[in-house]
């Protein structure tokens, strides 16, 4: 691992200036993907500004929405009463994912910030355009059966590897950040991530020193009649070939709302509109 | 100083190898005391400061830097204090330290192991607040305040943690390397089921108790990787401790006397 500076921030405001004053600089959190990939020498930060301790750990009910903090862990996050019984979809992706012990440690905010788990990312001797722009992409032809189906591009195929993110792209929410200078901004949860296009380097929207500082996912009535699905190559502690985050509204007897979507098929959480239409308004038993 | 310093140099004598130098330098006879003289105090200099920086530390009750021979200039230091297994503990450690290497190279507590080093097989398990974590992914800079348990800190005294008992029962290891993550985790395991926390098998638990399946048992150590395969083992000591329920070992470690016992008995 290459030298770094550390320091630890207590507040969005000391996080967010520290970022903008220190050239090559991260946020860490839980650190279980950064830490690997500096380990790996894919990451190379100069200096990380630990945002752990600041105070974002809450899930509170605000309005007609849900609020989770960036920095609650994704364990707490998942087995909180108002996620358990607004979301179980929510709750149940971040079951699917990972282990307990990295759930433990793994933030909300950095499991948005997860990168790729492409093998040629993490292998400094492989061409990799999001590791290093235009150097090529060895996935294309190589190791790719868990890679792109849709929206990926000449230079990239890799996935987003989070199951989390792909129940919060179903549920609609919205990403709270705030950048250099105080400026807060909100992100529909289909507008942060990206496709990889002509720069596969950037994974999401964010700017440098913006910092993610809760996620709000509006109330819904979906509670009863959702489902996380995840296929992978074992039972548990494996990314996924494919996932699906479905939810029907159904009142009357009739489909008044669907979602569905899809994960490890793309540089970002899929979603899937086209089914909305076709579903919608058709009758089901129950 | 100079003086006590050439004394030891003349009592000692000098090598071959040092007078061929000392001729070589063209060095004799006040020219040559001199020089060993600020040779020696120059040394002297540089071992005091190391000792009286290791005694000072050690009052403050810090853990001291590696030997002085291995010691090399912390580039980023950062001082972090914080419980291990009880024991308030103070290390200065590079940045980029993990608290996986400080336990093991710096506070001598060897038992978590170092597997994989990237967070795919959970023999680093340390419980960290309450909460099963991985040492290896963790930097040692951000445990400030921390109180970490690691499986040194499990039995008290002579007296077995239930599961270090149950593992043993069970015989749910064959090599043993993965065992302390093992059991790290299954301690915490089962304070998350009683927390009535859920799982990717038990949807919702609505924060009682869980009763923990067998396969959600294996969902929730599944963090845990065993190049063995002692998973039956592991499973079945794991199920005891969680129900509470004891029952007969199906093996015993021999008594001393039943081995020669058998012999005779086959010899009659």
């Amino acid at each position: 691992m290459r030298p770094f500076k550390y320091q630890t921030a207590s507040t969005v405001k000391d996080a967010v200036s520290a970022a903008s004053n220190s050239e090559g600089s991260k946020f860490i959190a839980g650190g279980t993907n950064l830490v690997d990939l500096m380990k790996e020498d894919v990451e190379r930060p100069a200096a990380l500004i630990d945002v752990s301790r600041i105070d974002l750990r809450q899930v509170r009910s605000e309005g007609d929405s849900v609020v989770i903090g960036a920095m609650a862990k994704n364990t707490d996050t998942a087995n909180h009463p108002l996620v358990r019984m607004n979301f179980p979809l929510l709750s149940q992706a971040i079951f699917a994912g990972a282990s307990a012990q990295i759930r433990n440690m793994a933030t909300n905010g950095g499991n948005l910030m997860q990168r790729t788990r492409c093998v040629y990312f993490y292998d400094t001797s492989m061409p990799c355009n999001k590791r290093e722009k235009g150097s090529g992409c060895a996935a294309k032809e190589g190791l790719n059966r868990m890679h792109a189906i849709f929206g990926w591009s000449d230079g990239c195929v890799a996935v987003h590897p989070s199951d989390m993110c792909v129940a919060l792209a179903a549920l609609d929410a919205v990403v709270s950040v705030e950048g250099p200078g105080g400026k807060t901004r909100a992100i529909p949860f289909s507008e942060f991530h990206r496709l990889p296009g002509n720069d596969p380097s950037r994974d999401n929207t964010l700017e440098n020193g913006d910092l993610i500082t809760s996620i709000s996912i509006p109330k819904n009535k979906f509670a009863g009649n959702s489902y996380y699905l995840k296929v992978r190559d074992r039972a548990s502690y494996a990314f996924a070939l494919v996932s699906v985050a479905a939810a029907l509204e159904i009142a009357g007897g009739k489909v008044k709302d669907v979602r569905i979507a899809l994960g490890g098929v793309a540089h970002k959480p899929w979603r899937a509109k086209k089914g909305r239409g076709v579903s919608e308004r058709k009758s089901c038993d129950k | 100083m100079t003086d006590h310093f050439e004394d030891l140099h003349d009592a000692e004598g000098l090598t071959a190898d040092e007078e061929k130098l000392l001729d070589e330098l063209g060095l004799e006879g006040e020219s040559r005391r001199r020089f060993l003289g600020q040779v020696g105090a120059a040394g002297f200099s540089v071992f005091a400061l190391q000792l009286i920086a290791e005694r000072e530390a050690h009052a403050a009750g810090e853990v001291p830097l590696e030997p002085a021979a291995e010691r090399l200039p912390l580039e980023n230091a950062v001082k972090v204090a914080f419980k291990v297994n009880g024991e308030q503990r103070s290390v200065t450690v590079d940045s980029r330290t993990t608290l996986l290497d400080t336990l093991r190279e710096r506070l001598d507590l060897t038992g978590s192991k170092k597997g994989c080093d990237h967070g795919q097989c959970g023999a680093c398990t340390v419980i960290a607040d309450g909460r099963r974590v991985l040492s290896c992914l963790t930097l040692a800079a951000a445990c400030e305040g921390k109180d970490v348990t690691t499986i040194e800190g499990l039995a008290k005294g002579e007296t077995l943690h239930p599961m270090q008992d149950a593992f043993v029962k069970y015989d749910a290891f064959q090599c043993g390397y993965c065992t302390p993550g093992q059991i790290c985790s299954a301690v915490a395991l089962l304070d998350e089921a009683k927390r009535g926390e859920a799982s990717y098998v038990t949807e919702t638990t609505g924060n009682r108790p869980a009763k923990l399946s067998d396969d959600d048992i294996r969902e929730r150590m599944s963090g845990n990787i065993c190049r063995c395969g002692a998973y039956p083992n592991i499973l079945k000591a794991i199920k005891e401790v969680h129900k509470g329920e004891e029952t007969a070992a199906t093996w015993n470690f021999a008594k001393p006397g039943l081995l020669d016992k058998e012999v005779d008995d086959e010899t009659v």
